[in-house]
């Protein structure tokens, strides 16, 4: 009975640490976010922005398969959407890659050490008119 | 395509017409009152393509139908307009480390020659979509896969690398990515350590277009459509000249059939 009050009370501070750790997390990952948000990205993504930086990867996951499988294409979770809104402009008016250092999707995965392979195939920058002048015959 | 050539295809259809009279009973029946059959087919038209949400369906089956006659012998256009698209050979900077064997082939043109003959015939070739690909067959991850509507891609999410579909494949359709990407079109990813092969240009044909190929071929030697159905262009062609599938014998029913040849 006395062990497991000891115990309950340990769980306790630790549950309070671990909250606090939270907390100071979520405000740094939103200073970056503050910073590389994207060109042209809009006041929300398609879901709720703290949903959305929890979630995200499920999202993606479920309907890539949706998408290159079934062929439905009118889905919420697109990569090229990602990269379509957060890419950012350098000086010059040229997209940056979003996995370039401090960019949108590199600015968090390198904070929180999760590997980014969405760019190992996916293309970094919106298509922009050169590459579609590039295509023309 | 030149005004003789349509010429040319519109008496094919009618010889053809005239001689299958039951065909032309059941189309006229189909077309209803409109009724309107025959002038100005062409083999440039569009496919009646939708893109909704409901996704891939099984109701169709897409194909491609490539006169070998109207293939002129060095013309590359298929295959410029492909790398282009889907950005690889010209239409990427990437693959610079990759040797001539290694690098990326989508699609190629091949010249066949009949040995009695001398005569020979240029064709494009790429994946032929079969309706029993050996390179799902043979997949340990289930990465290489056929859509409903039947088209064969590679699912490069869990492709893992291990070339067995090109050893499987009869048309040597497949190739390898060596090396990192870096320059991807935004709808046709593609990574070191992944396979991947013509995906009859998904992304147009989900959007109601056709594949880039067959939209760069002025000499009207490829022509898209739905299989499946008996009232596309493709299948009123298909029951009017003679086209064969490339190793018929291996009983993989491609997608891609040829005539001509």
């Amino acid at each position: 009975m006395v062990l497991s009050k000891k115990l309950k009370q340990r769980v306790g501070i630790l549950a309070v640490v671990f909250t606090a750790l939270m907390g100071f997390g979520s405000a740094a990952l939103s200073d970056n976010h503050e910073r590389a948000i994207g060109a042209n990205a809009g006041d929300a993504c398609v879901k709720d922005t703290s949903w959305m930086r929890r979630n995200h990867m499920e999202l993606l996951k479920h309907d890539r398969d949706r998408t290159l499988r079934q062929g439905i294409r009118s889905v919420e979770g697109s990569i090229k959407g990602c990269v379509d809104c957060h890419a950012n402009k350098d000086e010059q008016g040229h997209f940056i890659s979003v996995n370039a250092e401090g960019e949108f999707c590199s600015g968090c995965h390198s904070y929180t050490a999760v590997s980014l392979d969405c760019f190992e195939c996916h293309a970094t920058k919106p298509d922009t008119q050169s590459t579609t002048a590039r295509t023309a015959k | 395509m030149s005004q003789k050539q349509k010429m040319d295809l519109n008496s094919a259809e009618h010889n053809a017409q005239v001689v299958d009279t039951a065909r032309r009973r059941f189309l006229g029946q189909a077309a209803g009152a409109t009724a309107v059959i025959a002038p100005g087919i062409t083999l440039m038209t569009i496919a009646n393509a939708e893109a909704s949400s409901e996704g891939a369906s099984s109701a169709k089956r897409w194909g491609m139908l490539i006169d070998t006659n109207r293939c002129e012998e060095g013309c590359k256009d298929c295959v410029i307009a492909c790398q282009q698209e889907n950005g690889w050979g010209i239409g990427s900077t990437d693959e610079s480390l990759s040797n001539s064997r290694q690098k990326a082939q989508w699609i190629r043109t091949v010249t066949v020659r009949d040995t009695d003959t001398g005569h020979t015939n240029q064709l494009p070739m790429m994946c032929q979509h079969c309706e029993h690909p050996p390179c799902v067959d043979v997949c340990p991850t289930g990465a290489s896969m056929k859509r409903a509507d039947g088209i064969v891609l590679v699912d490069k999410h869990i492709c893992i690398g291990c070339r067995y579909c090109m050893m499987a494949c009869p048309y040597k359709a497949r190739s390898f990515i060596h090396e990192s990407m870096h320059d991807q079109k935004s709808h046709a990813p593609r990574g070191k350590g992944t396979v991947e092969s013509c995906t009859m240009c998904v992304h147009r044909v989900d959007r109601g277009d056709q594949p880039a190929c067959v939209e760069s071929c002025d000499k009207g030697a490829m022509m898209f459509g739905d299989l499946n159905d008996p009232n596309s262009e493709i299948s009123k062609k298909l029951a009017t000249v003679s086209s064969t599938q490339i190793r018929a014998d291996l009983g993989t029913s491609p997608g891609v059939r040829y005539s001509g040849i």
